[in-house]
């Protein structure tokens, strides 16, 4: 079995690969062109968060195995993102609206490993959090505007939460390698990280006049390598150039 | 929310100014498409600051500023030509003066 770390580290960095190559299929496809930067800006954002948590990774298993080795020569099952990263972009609204559940979800995840002793990680959960707290304030104030607009807008918004919010139940989830970083000190876990999660979208989904489904949350297993038939359709896309030129640099 | 009539195709213009490290003055960046004033803020830091240029930005409606007309340009700015006295060059810099 892996050390606890790598695990841990391999599912925060999948999260943010996964999420950063989803936002980032809006480049040249975003509604206006400042959006359309934006978007690539969180991507960017994003998948540099990816390349050096799962750098971070390859070191600690010690078998030579960099971020690229890691993104571009695993399969869907060896990955450990949430489900939730991996589903289409949607349009729009659902984009903005899976950035803000997922951000305002991270705004939090994130001060576990700040608090935590490992050097390493603490310092690059604290750029993460930098740059958070921008894609939050970002997403939060589109899913404002979509929620509190037209007839359309909030109608769109309202179907991209409906649609996500099953999935959220994932994020919470403790299993044995929370357990064990959390043990070693690397990971401070908070008890309380689900209802200040569910506090802070609360209130601003409230604001956007959206309300929070009552579904009941989803079957997942995103962590443990079980994935949506999404993901193995978007990693194609993503690896397909490193596997057909292995060891090709520019 | 203030908001700016959005009814049309497209969105206001708003004018950018970003301030460069080191307390220099804002300076125009640049212009960008915003349905309200939280949302050109954020498209001008998007647009203009990416790569450490700016410590602060200003953003304003671009039918907000007034602007002096090209028609205007002779007799608005030709006179300062040919007075050279305006323009203190004639002074050798003291040698106190590291900075100038």
């Amino acid at each position: 079995m892996p050390a606890p770390l790598f695990e841990y580290l391999l599912r925060i960095g999948d999260d943010r690969l996964v999420l950063g190559h989803r936002n980032s299929e809006w480049c040249g496809h975003g509604p206006i062109l400042e959006e359309d930067i934006a978007l690539a800006n969180i991507s960017l954002d994003l998948i540099g968060q990816a390349q050096l948590l799962l750098n971070l990774a390859g070191q600690l298993e010690g078998q030579g195995r960099d971020a690229d080795t890691l993104a571009y020569w695993r399969d869907d099952v060896q990955f450990r993102n949430l489900q939730m990263a991996e589903l289409p972009k949607g349009d729009f609204a659902f984009t903005m609206m899976r950035q803000f559940l997922f951000s305002a979800w991270a705004n939090l995840q994130l001060e576990g490993p700040i608090q935590g002793n490992h050097e390493d990680l603490k310092g690059i959960a604290a750029k993460a959090h930098k740059e958070n707290r921008y894609h939050l304030r970002h997403a939060s104030e589109w899913v404002i505007r979509m929620g509190d607009g037209t007839e359309e807008s909030h109608r769109r918004a309202q179907a991209a939460l409906d649609e996500l919010w099953p999935w959220t139940g994932e994020m919470f989830q403790q299993d044995d390698v929370d357990r064990a970083v959390a043990e070693q000190g690397a990971v401070v876990v908070a008890a309380d990280l689900e209802p200040r999660w569910r506090a802070a979208v609360t209130d601003l989904l409230g604001r956007a006049r959206l309300t929070i489904p009552t579904a009941p949350m989803r079957m997942t297993g995103g962590r443990k390598g079980r994935h949506t038939e999404y993901l193995g359709r978007m990693l194609a896309e993503m690896q397909i150039v490193a596997r057909s030129h292995p060891g090709a640099t520019w | 929310m203030a908001t700016t009539d959005t009814s049309a195709s497209e969105w206001p213009l708003w004018e950018v100014f970003t301030q460069p490290p080191g307390g220099k003055p804002h300076e125009h960046a640049g212009s960008v498409h915003a349905p309200d004033a939280e949302i050109a803020l954020q498209n001008a830091r998007d647009v203009y600051t990416r790569r450490g240029e700016a410590v602060s930005i200003w953003v304003v409606p671009s039918v907000l500023i007034s602007a002096s007309a090209p028609g205007d340009a002779g007799p608005w700015f030709d006179p300062g030509n040919d007075k050279p006295y305006r323009h203190p060059q004639f002074y050798k810099t003291p040698r106190g003066v590291k900075v100038f």
